[in-house]
């Protein structure tokens, strides 16, 4: 079938990232209309994708991709089963939704063609991590999440706020990446394989490894950073500071999901110890109570909302780890109903905003009959959150308390705490959905009324796919929640839940659920109070504590700054050049290998003797120079010198280089030379001279010695035979120095011109910042008059 | 440094030795030359004209920000090694058509772009700090 074309794949993949490339451009010519073509990007991957279900709805595994680097074992290839394909369409599927959303909800902004590239670049990457069978790629589309994050997050980079939103998810998010890599490398190292699918089968290896808890620590390390769970929870809700779009992005499908999958993708594999039976169900037990109480204490819809899906993520973790294959089908329920209920409340949160000019839900009512498509995607969206049929939302809850509930101590604690955060859960999807829109009409910054279609597609398509989903739930979970809850639990697993309610305790725990929301909806004032009064008793939070240790380590490289780079150029150079020396003479005093005194030919030519007198000439130049202009140019000679050898001992590409780079760095340091304001004698005592002059004859008759001893050498021709017999065969070309650097060693080359362009910029902002301090750099042209010392 | 002579004479010989790059740039694969070094001589054309006629003439004349340059230069070098994706063949490994543009076989690789990619990064980062340092007397 054509969706297992490895070509097609690979390219459905890249087509986010495509699609970013071209989105400023469009969003020039088509403004927010642009929405609409780019989202057949997403599009077009929910349809290919949609082409693997039939197979994985087999509990089959697709794997497919291309081999990169063989010999690092680095290769590009994918591994779709029933938690992968299931983290697709919802990504694909959502996102397509998102950006017709963000088409009309940043309509005229100034910068909507970089937002819709951010965008499609965030769901490129998420796409990767997802579908990622090695190693590296997971890892590399990992990291590539959270940058592209931090560019939605800071995207109003104006604000202050933003920045520091966007720093704080980078640093958590990113430092939770190196984390990861780690971990990974020690599963590596411990099975010897870098494929997930390989992984799958070799759970007994790590968890019998006396390493494995360093691997779960390093790789629940990441994935907690990602899925903000409690402690490191604080930077989602500021990341609240990027525009609706991205959160509702970020909550729904994407990013703080990604630690969720990384858990759900490697419970066959971690899972099944008391380690990971203890972490993760304390863990996500505590955040889930955590985020529902600071949920409470807010107003602001979108913080509302941001913070239950702190909690939402703690369920879905405390699930994962809870052990039972009941839990696990009720984690894959709670997922795909999350994604859904959550995606819409943000568009919601993001349209009431819009059109009414605030998101406080104190200053916000009666907008029932002035917005009513939204007020249906709203209330769907919050009985679903509030696990009520007959919305998907609901079998999710049941099948969580079919998860949890048993007699033992330890499963009543989660019981209590799933019945606690649910409710609390309830209590806010109603506060969203009910407050805003029903009671008294209020006035509003913005007189309210109905979005554009462009705003309301997206919430009232995710609410109605919820309620299809739960009707139809024996397909969904044919299709979708068993492929899924098999992937995770790694044995075959087939889900039942469907909307009509069984008697038994599962009914009860969700009646007592339902009671316990309704009478904190109804004291929810006096109930943000108490939480707030909490709050600043204790006074301190990880939100500042993250502060503190950003402002700790600026004070920590500030010292050793200090210490390092006291700011002398003299010290640094003096420094450098004496370990020069040392590094030179030290291997051949080690060894005692000093070469032998060379010997004069007998034979040279009189073009040979000729280079070297011009090489003398010019070095009584630099020495005798007055000016430095004069001492840089007969530097030079020095060069041209050399370059004149290589081409009469037949290197021609060498001398050329050489000549070119020779110019080159006699241009630039005169231009350099010229800049600095330096005096025009020299002032530097008899001691400092002495010292100058001890340094720099160590560095020259070390390098002397050191070329000497190199020349002396015998000849290794096995590399130039190399070269010489298979730069033809291989790589189509004649010229052997050309054929290494762009053909044998290519990528080595790749890295080089990274270095150059990178060293461009370096040297760019050097001269700006330079130029930004005070006036200009420099006020007279003429490096010999002494300037006064700035 | 800007004598009418020079001034004069550095338009047509910043062309030339354009020209030239190019031409170096394109028989590295056979022949001495090559990105590196064709991106060095043009670097240097540019910095020629930066001396002669001032910086501004130069920043019009190349249109593009010279670090936009590189960086283009950059992603062509990668994406050179990303084609290798497609014909299965590890990553950077070089793939060559013979197309026949009226009855003379042309050969082009990925090399080729590769090249390219490389000789636009050095034009890029060494004029950029050299038009950076010769606009001293009005940044």
């Amino acid at each position: 079938m054509s969706a297992a074309a490895p070509g097609t794949t690979f390219i459905i993949l890249m087509l986010p990232f495509l699609a970013a490339l071209i989105a400023p451009w469009l969003t020039r010519r088509l403004g927010h209309n642009a929405a609409w073509l780019l989202a057949l990007a997403p599009l077009a991957i929910f349809i290919h994708f949609l082409g693997f279900s039939a197979e994985v709805a087999n509990r089959e595994i697709v794997t497919g991709g291309f081999k990169w680097v063989p010999s690092y074992n680095v290769s590009f290839s994918w591994l779709i089963d029933g938690l992968s394909l299931t983290f697709v369409l919802l990504i694909s599927g959502i996102g397509a939704l998102i950006m017709l959303y963000s088409g009309g909800y940043l309509k005229g902004h100034e910068n909507l063609g970089r937002f819709f590239s951010f965008m499609l670049l965030f769901m490129g990457a998420m796409l990767g991590l997802v579908v990622s069978d090695s190693f590296l790629m997971l890892f590399v589309f990992w990291e590539l999440t959270s940058i592209t994050s931090f560019l939605l997050i800071g995207f109003d980079h104006t604000r202050e706020a933003s920045r520091r939103a966007a720093l704080q998810a980078l640093v958590v998010t990113g430092g939770g990446g190196l984390a990861l890599l780690a971990g990974l490398l020690v599963i590596w190292n411990i099975t010897g394989v870098t494929q997930l699918s390989l992984l799958l089968i070799l759970g007994d290896d790590l968890r019998l490894s006396p390493f494995y808890l360093l691997a779960l620590l390093l790789v629940l390390g990441g994935a907690f950073s990602k899925s903000a769970q409690f402690p490191l929870h604080f930077w989602l809700p500021n990341a609240m500071e990027a525009p609706t779009p991205v959160s509702a992005f970020l909550h729904s499908a994407t990013m703080v999901k990604a630690g969720v999958y990384l858990l759900m993708r490697l419970n066959p594999v971690l899972g099944d110890t008391v380690w990971w039976e203890t972490i993760l169900p304390v863990f996500g037990g505590t955040t889930l109570i955590v985020g529902t109480l600071l949920a409470i204490r807010q107003t602001d819809l979108k913080l509302m909302l941001a913070y239950t899906t702190v909690s939402s993520l703690g369920l879905l973790v405390m699930l994962t780890g809870f052990g039972s294959d009941y839990a696990i089908s009720a984690a894959v329920l709670y997922l795909v109903a999350h994604s859904l209920f959550k995606g819409a409340l943000f568009m919601v949160a993001g349209l009431i905003d819009h059109e009414a000019g605030t998101r406080d839900v104190t200053k916000l009512g009666g907008l029932r009959t002035a917005m009513p498509i939204t007020f249906i995607a709203a209330m769907g969206a919050a009985i679903s959150m509030g696990g009520l049929p007959p919305f998907f939302g609901f079998l999710a809850k049941e099948e969580v308390y079919y998860a949890l509930w048993a007699t033992d101590p330890w499963s009543l604690i989660f019981t209590l705490v799933a019945i606690i955060g649910n409710g609390l859960m309830f209590v806010i999807g109603f506060a969203v959905a009910i407050k805003p829109f029903f009671g008294p009409k209020v006035e509003t910054p913005k007189h309210a009324h109905e979005g554009p279609v462009l705003l309301w597609l997206g919430p009232l398509t995710l609410t109605i796919v919820a309620l299809i989903a739960a009707i139809l739930s024996p397909f969904t979970h044919q299709m979708i929640s068993s492929p899924m809850a098999s992937a995770v639990a790694g044995t075959p697993e087939t889900v039942t839940i469907s909307l009509i309610p069984h008697i038994g305790a599962a009914l009860a725990l969700s009646l007592v659920t339902v009671v316990f929301g309704v009478l904190v909806y109804l004291k929810l004032d006096q109930a943000r109070a108490a939480i707030d009064r909490v709050l600043i008793a204790i006074g301190w939070g990880p939100d500042r504590g993250f502060d503190q240790f950003i402002s700790g380590i600026v004070r920590l490289s500030i010292a050793v700054t200090r210490i390092v780079q006291p700011g002398k150029l003299d010290v640094y150079m003096t420094v450098t050049f004496v370990m020069i020396a040392i590094a030179l003479y030290a291997p051949m005093a080690w060894y005692g290998e000093w070469p032998s005194m060379p010997v004069w030919p007998a034979d040279a030519q009189f073009h040979e003797l000729a280079v070297f007198a011009i090489a003398l000439v010019g070095l009584g130049a630099v020495i005798y120079a007055r000016d430095r202009l004069t001492a840089i140019v007969s530097l030079g000679v020095q060069g041209f010198a050399v370059a004149l050898l290589f081409m009469l001992f037949g290197a021609p590409d060498l001398s050329f280089t050489q000549f070119m780079v020779e110019t080159l760095a006699v241009v630039i340091l005169a231009l350099v030379m010229t800049r600095l304001r330096l005096s025009a004698s020299d002032h530097r005592s008899t001691r400092d001279k002495l010292i100058d002059m001890s340094v720099s004859l160590a560095c020259g008759t070390g390098f002397g010695l050191y070329l000497l001893s190199v020349t002396q050498q015998p000849f290794n021709p096995y590399l130039s035979e190399f070269f010489a017999a298979y730069s033809k065969i291989v790589a189509h070309g004649t010229n052997v120095v050309n054929v290494i650097l762009v053909d044998f060693r290519g990528t080595d080359t790749l890295g080089e011109i990274a270095v150059v362009m990178v060293t461009g910029l370096a040297v760019l902002s050097l001269i700006r910042i330079r130029s930004g301090f005070g006036n200009a750099a420099v006020a007279d042209n003429d490096p010999d008059q002494r300037e006064e010392a700035r | 440094m800007r004598t009418v002579i020079f001034r004069s004479i550095a338009p047509y010989l910043t062309s030339l030795m354009l020209l030239f790059s190019i031409f170096v740039l394109l028989r590295g694969h056979n022949e001495p030359g090559g990105g590196f070094i064709g991106g060095l001589i043009a670097a240097s054309a540019l910095a020629i004209y930066g001396i002669a006629c001032g910086v501004a003439p130069v920043r019009r004349a190349i249109y593009f920000h010279p670090m936009g340059i590189s960086a283009f230069g950059l992603l062509m070098g990668t994406v050179a090694g990303v084609l290798s994706v497609f014909a299965g063949v590890p990553f950077m490994t070089g793939l060559w058509v013979y197309p026949n543009l009226f009855g003379v076989e042309i050969a082009l690789s990925s090399v080729l772009v590769f090249d390219i990619g490389v000789y636009l990064v050095v034009v890029g980062a060494i004029s950029s700090i050299a038009l950076a340092l010769e606009e001293r007397d009005r940044d």
